[in-house]
C-alpha cells in the first residue's frame, strides 16, 4: 500500500475551515496557548473576507506582537515602543480610502503610547486600533504591565502589586471610550469558540465603520492570556483570566454607534 | 514668466517652499523660534488647495512618528522644531535611519542645553552630523544661510532622502528662521499621484497587490549576523552621500588663512573678511553647505595652501574637530564662538583670527 499524502487525508470537499491567505506560512512565534494567533487570524480573516489586502496597511507594536508582520501577508510598518496611534494617523491621513489598523499590546498602547492613544482617539482618526490585554510585558519577560491586576505577580512586582506603591492598574479602554473621537469601542476574548466569533464580529463591525461611516476612531480590546508570563498552563491560565481579568475587564461593548 | 519674489521670514519660506515641492504632509508642534511653520501651513490651507495634510501633532515624538508613518507611504512628509524638540525626536529619526526612510526635518537651533534659551545657536552640531539618537546613523545634513536657502533646501533635502533613503535635517538656528529677507519662489509642482508613488518606491506600504510580496518598513533584525549586514549596507550608503557634499568658497583663491563657518557664522564670516582684508589680512571663508556629508576633502586641499584655519562657530567648538580630521594636522586649526544665543561680531572674529592664528 502506498504511502498516505497530506493530500489524500486533506481533500477540499471535506474542508471546513482553511487558513486564510492573508496569514504567511511562517510558524506563529508565540507560545502554545497564547491568544495572538488567534486574534491574528480573525483580523486577516476579516480583511480578505473583505477584499482588502491590496488596500492595508497595518502597524506592528514593540512586544510579542513585534513580528506581527512575519505572520500577516499584508503591507505592514514596525512602529517604536508605544507610537503605533503616531504612525496609524499619518497613513490614513495619506491614503484615506485604506484600510489602516494598529495592533497593540498593553504595554505598548497604554504606559509608553498614552499619549499617542489617547491624541490619536480624541481627534477621531478613522483608524482600527486593536488592543492585546494579557496584564503583562510578555516580550521582555513577565514584567508588570499598566493593566496588572491589583495582587497579580510579575518579575518587577514578585510579591504581588501593591496598588498602594505601583499604583492601580489602567482601565484605559473605559478611559478612551469617553472621548468624542471614539466611534466604536469594545472588549472582547478570543479563548473559546464562541468569543473567537463575537471577536471577529467586532471587528468586521470595526471594518465597515472604518471604510463606510468614517466618523472616528474603532477600538477593540481583547482581553488574553500569557500562559508563559503568568507561569501558568494554557487549560489554567484561561480559567484565571475569566476567574480574574473578566471581573476587572468585562467583555461586551462600551461605546456603540447611536 | 516673470520671476515670482517675496520677503519672507526663514520659517515662512520653509513652509512656503514645502507647499511647491509638493510636499505630501507636514507633522508639527510648536515650539520657539519655529513655530511660524506650522503656523504659515495653517494659514495656507494647503490641504485645500493641494490635498498637502498639516496637523499639529499632541508632541514632537507623536509628530515624528507620524512623519515616519507616511514617509512609509513613499510619501514626501517633513516635521519642524528647535532643540529641545528635536531631542524629542532623536528616537524617531533613529528609526526612521534604521527603517531607511526619507524625511525632512527642520531644526532651528536655541541655545542649550536642557530648556536653554530662545536665541539662535548653533550648538546641535554633533546631534545633526553624527546621528543624534541611538545606534550607527547618519543623516543628510544641509545648512542654510540664507532665506533663499531655507527655502531651496526643502526640495533639495527631499531629493536628496529619497535618493538615500535616509532622513534629511536642515539644521538651521534662530537667525535664519527669525529673519527676512528676498525670496525667489519657484513653480508649483504637483504632489506624486499614488500611481507615481507605487511606481518609483516600490519598498513602500501602499497595500499588498498580486503582483509584489508585502512590503514591510521595520528597523528590527534579531539576528546579529542580519543587523550587522544591514549596518554595513547602511555605512556603505553613507560613504557613498559623499557624493552630493556641498560647499561654497569665498575669496579662497589668495587666502592665506581661511575661515571655516556654517549658517549664520557664515554670514557674519563674509563681513569679518572685509574687515580684515582691509587691515591687509588674506582671509577667505570655505562654508559648508552639507555638515554630512562634510567637505573634508576640499578642507584636506586648503590645508596644504594657507597657514591657518579658524572654525567660527555659535558653540563651544564642534565643527572644529571636524576640521582638524579632515586636515590631519597639515595646518594650525582654531576656534572661536560664542553660546548661549550670543552671535559672534565681525570684529572679535577678526580678533581672534589675529591673536589665534597670526599672532600666535
Amino acid at each position: 500500500m502506498a504511502e498516505l499524502t497530506f493530500q489524500d487525508i486533506v481533500k477540499e470537499e471535506n474542508l471546513v475551515y482553511k487558513k486564510t491567505s492573508l496569514l504567511t506560512d511562517k510558524a506563529l512565534s508565540y507560545c502554545p496557548g497564547c491568544g495572538h494567533g488567534t486574534a491574528h487570524r480573525i483580523l486577516m480573516e476579516v480583511i480578505d473576507e473583505m477584499g482588502y489586502q491590496d488596500k492595508t496597511v497595518g502597524v506592528a507594536p514593540v512586544g510579542c506582537s513585534v513580528l506581527a508582520y512575519e505572520f500577516m501577508n499584508i503591507d505592514m510598518q514596525q512602529a517604536a515602543h508605544g507610537r503605533a496611534p503616531a504612525l496609524g494617523t499619518a497613513i490614513k491621513r495619506i491614503m484615506p480610502n485604506h484600510f489602516v489598523f494598529t495592533y497593540q499590546g498593553d504595554g505598548d498602547l497604554a504606559a509608553i503610547g498614552t499619549a499617542e492613544t489617547i491624541h490619536a482617539i480624541n481627534r477621531g482618526e478613522n483608524i482600527l486600533i486593536v488592543f492585546i490585554n494579557n496584564g503583562i510585558y510578555g516580550m521582555t519577560g513577565g514584567q508588570m504591565a499598566p493593566t496588572t491586576l491589583p495582587n497579580m505577580k510579575a518579575s518587577t512586582c514578585p510579591f504581588g502589586r501593591d496598588v498602594s506603591i505601583m499604583g492601580n492598574p489602567l482601565r484605559i479602554t473605559e478611559l478612551i471610550a469617553n472621548l468624542p473621537g471614539a466611534y466604536y469601542v469594545t472588549r472582547q476574548a478570543v479563548h473559546t469558540p464562541n468569543n473567537v466569533r463575537k471577536a471577529k464580529k467586532a471587528l468586521k463591525k470595526a471594518f465597515e465603520y472604518q471604510m463606510n461611516v468614517k466618523k472616528g476612531t474603532c477600538f477593540v480590546e481583547i482581553v488574553s492570556n500569557c500562559n508563559s508570563g503568568w507561569k501558568m498552563t494554557p487549560v489554567q491560565a484561561n480559567k484565571w483570566m475569566e476567574d480574574n481579568m473578566f471581573p476587572y475587564y468585562p467583555l461586551g461593548d462600551i461605546k456603540v454607534p447611536e | 514668466m516673470a520671476k515670482e519674489l517675496r520677503l519672507m521670514k526663514g520659517n515662512e519660506a520653509i513652509a512656503e517652499a514645502a507647499i511647491r515641492a509638493g510636499a505630501d504632509a507636514y507633522f508639527g508642534y510648536p515650539i520657539t523660534p519655529q513655530s511660524e511653520v506650522l503656523e504659515y501651513l495653517m494659514g495656507e490651507k494647503p490641504y485645500e488647495k493641494t490635498g498637502m495634510v498639516v496637523l499639529q501633532a499632541e508632541s514632537e515624538v507623536a509628530a515624528i512618528n507620524m512623519v515616519y508613518g507616511g514617509a512609509s507611504c513613499g510619501r514626501k512628509v517633513m516635521t519642524s522644531s528647535s532643540s529641545p524638540g528635536i531631542s524629542l525626536k532623536q528616537e524617531g529619526i533613529s528609526y526612521m535611519a534604521g527603517a531607511e526612510l526619507p524625511g525632512l526635518i527642520l531644526n532651528v537651533v536655541r541655545g542649550g542645553p536642557g530648556l536653554g534659551t530662545i536665541q539662535p545657536s548653533q550648538s546641535d552640531y554633533n546631534q545633526a552630523v553624527k546621528g543624534g539618537g541611538h545606534g550607527d546613523y547618519k543623516l543628510v545634513v544641509l545648512a542654510p544661510a540664507s532665506v533663499q536657502e531655507m527655502y531651496d533646501f526643502v526640495e533639495k533635502g527631499f531629493e536628496l532622502s529619497f535618493k538615500y533613503r535616509t532622513p534629511t535635517m536642515i539644521l538651521s538656528d534662530g537667525v535664519i528662521g527669525q529673519m527676512m529677507e528676498k525670496v525667489e519662489l519657484s513653480e508649483y509642482k504637483p504632489r506624486w499621484t499614488h500611481e507615481e508613488v507605487v511606481k518609483m518606491h516600490p519598498w513602500a506600504t501602499t497595500g499588498k497587490t498580486a503582483d509584489r510580496e508585502r512590503n514591510i518598513i521595520t528597523s528590527l533584525n534579531l539576528q546579529s549576523d542580519v543587523q550587522e549586514e544591514h549596518n554595513l549596507k547602511l555605512q556603505a550608503k553613507y560613504k557613498k552621500m559623499e557624493e552630493d557634499v556641498m560647499f561654497e568658497e569665498v575669496m579662497c583663491d589668495d587666502a592665506e588663512y581661511l575661515f571655516v563657518a556654517f549658517g549664520s557664522s557664515a554670514r557674519i564670516c563674509q563681513k569679518a573678511i572685509q574687515n580684515a582684508r582691509e587691515k591687509g589680512i588674506k582671509v577667505g571663508l570655505l562654508r559648508p553647505i552639507t555638515l554630512s556629508p562634510f567637505p573634508s576633502v576640499i578642507i584636506r586641499k586648503y590645508a596644504d595652501k594657507v597657514k591657518g584655519m579658524l572654525s567660527v562657530e555659535m558653540n563651544a567648538g564642534q565643527m572644529v574637530h571636524d576640521i582638524k580630521l579632515a586636515v590631519e594636522g597639515k595646518t594650525k586649526v582654531e576656534y572661536y564662538g560664542r553660546m548661549g544665543g550670543i552671535i559672534p561680531i565681525p570684529s572679535d572674529i577678526v580678533k581672534a583670527l589675529e591673536t589665534k592664528l597670526i599672532g600666535g
